[in-house]
């Protein structure tokens, strides 16, 4: 058969529902295939739209997501997304045409050298030499997307090898000798953590994205409950702690809560969980923690002690690590009262610094009530993806995720723009959730054009604008930090998008009232199809609680 | 620190943390990588994104026409020597990653000079050729060429003496190393 049809044969048996793409000339023996192959294809508008869609299907639903582009210019367009899902590993395959073999180096028509433009920016990367190669390098790269600490794969097949006759037999094992992650923890190491959990009096479990990837929100709930610890997530980690919980110190970080970033300032001992120590969480990293031992448990050995030295390292699988060591910990039967005193100081500081906001004294609708009614609206139940700026931290603040894979955002790389395709890709992946994208009127016109995706594939997002007229986020540091010089940051009135969305096909409405928000919601979520919502916000808000880029977390602001 | 699997208390006091350490000395990377196009790319782009320094790095073949050897040397003053081993590991063609011990290493390095000797000069030349045991595989009117071999250190010892006469051209491979005793690097 052809390589392209074992192509697809390959992706059936990797159990792949639905792929996101747009062909082209160098991919056309693949589309060829996909004609009949009994693949659910969805045709984007934009290849960054079907990768960053393929991201939003695999958050969603825990599997390997795929996206396909033709050479050049739609390998290119991949870009953005396979970094973004470099930057928050997520496990998708990314499948591009390249120009016939004869023409490769001689800057052939729409040849670009792929590989070479995103080895930067993936977990590995796939040439095809020969025909032959192709069905057990794509096994292999759905390998390596999945295990370990998931990534984007790149296979770039060359035009004229996938047109090309091959005897295709089932690839039934995958053999990567320089690919071997370490699964199982060590368990001395675990026991020392128990034992420094037992004798810790200032304890906080910080979790991340790699919670959520490892499927194991169940087991750190566990570990949590097994005597009270205090528990903060990053961005990227929500969920993987049910909010709200009583032991739940909402979001660390740049925007997160006072409790949460205070208690790390003064905790005797840090349990970090899938997390990697972005800057965005330290703040400045002399004085990140200063009172703080170490235990980080991580499945990719290069993030222990990249940022923060750890002292006690556990290199490994969050799901196989955390039940052993809840174990180890019961063992040792603590005194739980020694925390006592460690929770009436984190009491005290969530009293005095809840998350609050001013409330509008008219009909205005201050951007955090947005959130706020949407959770509402949603009963917390909800899919929700988000873009880029001041929305996306809002929702990270006030939309209370009870659940892991209900939050979906570019946290990374913070790519706007990510918002509403994601949204497309986790609908299409979980067509019985309700999936909702929040989004800033800025985010949203960079892939706006997945509108018409979403109205041809029947595709029902809900999309809820934020929209402020301002590239908020940026407006905010310049208020803050540049003398209030708004330079380029106006976005105006334009477009309409009630306007926008009807010509795509979509219902638009338009919200600008607080009294009838909560019914418009409402309604939006009942209406059939994709929905897009401008909600006209005070204009100048700013995402308080901060702390200032660069500044030690005791310096919160707002 | 009290044993993991006993009662003992642990003072979290006497936890010492591990990694990201400087060792201030210049290490030796032997790398097993698999014979395929661009993973060499993978290695240096890698090097050049996280801002590791290579000082030498040589390439060739093993007794496996399907594995090679990349020999690179770095300064452990300036780079967490463990961060850059476990960022290799993570490529998926590099098989295997030895941080050879100074102590237990043979390295050497092949290098040619074009020295201007003419005279008096050339005599002296020849004679620093002798201690060094390098060899002059090229005379002519005004110059000489001298293949050297021997550690980092002697290569450069040589090259600060031969220095003044007037060093026309250098060629210098960087350390190729290999673990004494019987295991395999
Ligand atoms: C405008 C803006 C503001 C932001 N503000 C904040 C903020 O206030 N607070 C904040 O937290 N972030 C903030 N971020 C996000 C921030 O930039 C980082 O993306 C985020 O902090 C990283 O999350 P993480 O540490 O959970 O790591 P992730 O990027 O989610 O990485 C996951 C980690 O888990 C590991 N892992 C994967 N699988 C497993 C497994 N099975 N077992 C064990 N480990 C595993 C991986 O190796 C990796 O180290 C902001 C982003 C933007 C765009
Ligand atoms: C592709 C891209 N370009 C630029 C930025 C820098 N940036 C970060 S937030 C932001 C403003 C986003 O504005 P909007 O989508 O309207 O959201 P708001 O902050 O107003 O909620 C910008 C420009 C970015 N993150 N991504």
């Amino acid at each position: 058969m052809r390589a392209v049809d074992a192509l697809m044969e390959c992706l059936k048996a990797e159990g792949v529902d639905v792929v996101f793409g747009l062909p082209g000339g160098a991919n056309l023996p693949t589309y060829d295939a996909f004609y009949d192959a009994g693949i659910r294809h969805i045709l984007v508008r934009h290849e960054a739209g079907g990768g960053h869609a393929a991201e939003g299907y695999a958050k969603a639903t825990g599997k390997v997501g795929v996206a396909l582009a033709t050479s050049g210019p739609g390998a290119t367009n991949l870009v953005t997304p396979i970094c973004d899902a470099m930057m928050d590993s997520v496990p998708v395959v990314f499948i591009t045409g390249q120009v016939r073999t004869e023409l490769l180096g001689t800057d052939g028509f729409q040849e670009a050298d792929t590989i070479g433009i995103t080895m930067p920016v993936v977990k590995h990367s796939f040439m095809i030499q020969h025909p032959l190669e192709l069905p057990r390098s794509i096994h292999e790269a759905f390998h390596v997307a999945r295990t370990g600490r998931p990534g984007p794969v790149v296979v770039d097949i060359p035009q004229d090898y996938s047109r090309a006759d091959i005897p295709y037999e089932p690839v039934t094992d995958v053999h990567l000798p320089g690919y071997q992650p370490t699964t199982d923890g060590n368990q001395k190491q675990i026991r020392f953590a128990g034992k420094a959990l037992a004798n810790a009096r200032r304890p906080v479990i910080y979790a991340g994205g790699g919670v959520i990837s490892a499927g194991a929100a169940a087991e750190l709930t566990e570990l949590a409950t097994v005597d009270r610890f205090p528990v903060t997530c990053t961005v990227n980690g929500l969920g993987a702690f049910p909010a709200p919980h009583a032991q739940w110190l909402g979001m660390l970080g740049m925007h997160g809560t006072r409790a949460a970033n205070y208690a790390m300032d003064e905790a005797d001992l840090i349990v970090a969980i899938g997390a990697r120590f972005d800057d965005r969480v330290t703040g400045k990293l002399s004085e990140f923690a200063p009172r703080a031992k170490f235990i980080h448990i991580d499945i990719d050995p290069a993030e222990i002690s990249k940022n923060v030295p750890a002292h006690i390292p556990i290199v490994g699988d969050a799901k196989n690590i955390l039940p052993r060591l809840t174990a180890e910990y019961r063992a040792l039967t603590p005194d739980p009262q020694r925390l006592d005193e460690w929770w009436s100081r984190i009491r005290v500081w969530q009293e005095r610094h809840p998350l609050a906001y001013e409330e509008s004294a008219d009909s205005e609708i201050k951007p955090q009530y947005m959130i706020q009614a949407l959770y509402e609206a949603t009963g917390g139940e909800a899919i929700v993806t988000s873009d880029v700026g001041q929305h996306q931290m809002w929702t990270a603040q006030y939309y209370h995720f009870p659940a892991p894979r209900r939050w979906i955002n570019s946290g990374g790389l913070g790519t706007m723009g990510f918002g509403l395709p994601a949204a497309m890709g986790a609908k299409a992946g979980c067509p019985e959730q309700t999936v909702i994208c929040i989004s800033g009127d800025g985010s949203f016109q960079m892939n706006a054009q997945e509108l018409a995706t979403c109205a041809q594939e029947g595709i029902a997002v809900k999309v809820f604008i934020m929209n402020n007229g301002y590239l908020g986020m940026v407006r905010q540091w310049q208020e803050l930090f540049w003398d209030r010089r708004y330079s380029h940051v106006e976005m105006g009135r334009w477009p309409d998008f009630v306007k926008l969305a009807e010509a795509y096909g979509a219902t638009g409405v338009r919200l600008e009232d607080k009294a009838t928000l909560a019914e418009g919601i409402r309604e939006a979520l009942a209406t059939e199809g994709p929905v897009v919502v401008d909600v006209r916000v005070t204009r100048e808000e700013n995402t308080y609680p901060m702390i200032p880029a660069g500044q030690p977390a005791r310096n919160m602001v707002g | 620190m009290g044993e993991p699997a006993t009662k003992d208390v642990l003072s979290l006091d006497e936890l010492e943390a591990a990694g990201g350490l400087r060792t201030g000395r210049k290490h030796i990377l032997s790398i097993l990588v698999e014979n395929k196009p661009g993973v060499l790319t993978r290695i240096a782009g890698l090097f050049a994104r996280r801002g590791f320094n290579i000082d030498t790095l040589a390439v060739g073949p093993t007794d496996d026409e399907r594995i090679s050897r990349i020999t690179l040397t770095l300064d452990g003053a300036v780079h967490p020597i463990d961060q850059v081993t476990k960022q290799l590991h993570k490529l998926v063609n590099v098989l295997k990653i030895r941080d050879l011990e100074p102590a237990e290493t043979l390295a050497r390095e092949l290098a040619m000079f074009k020295i201007s000797a003419d005279g008096v000069a050339r005599a002296e030349v020849m004679q620093i050729c002798e201690i060094f045991r390098a060899k002059i595989i090229d005379v002519s009117k005004r110059s000489l060429i001298v293949e050297v071999t021997g550690t980092y250190d002697k290569v450069d010892a040589f090259e600060r003496l031969v220095r003044p006469f007037g060093l026309i051209e250098m060629a210098r491979t960087g350390e190729i190393a290999i673990a004494r005793g019987r295991g395999e690097t």
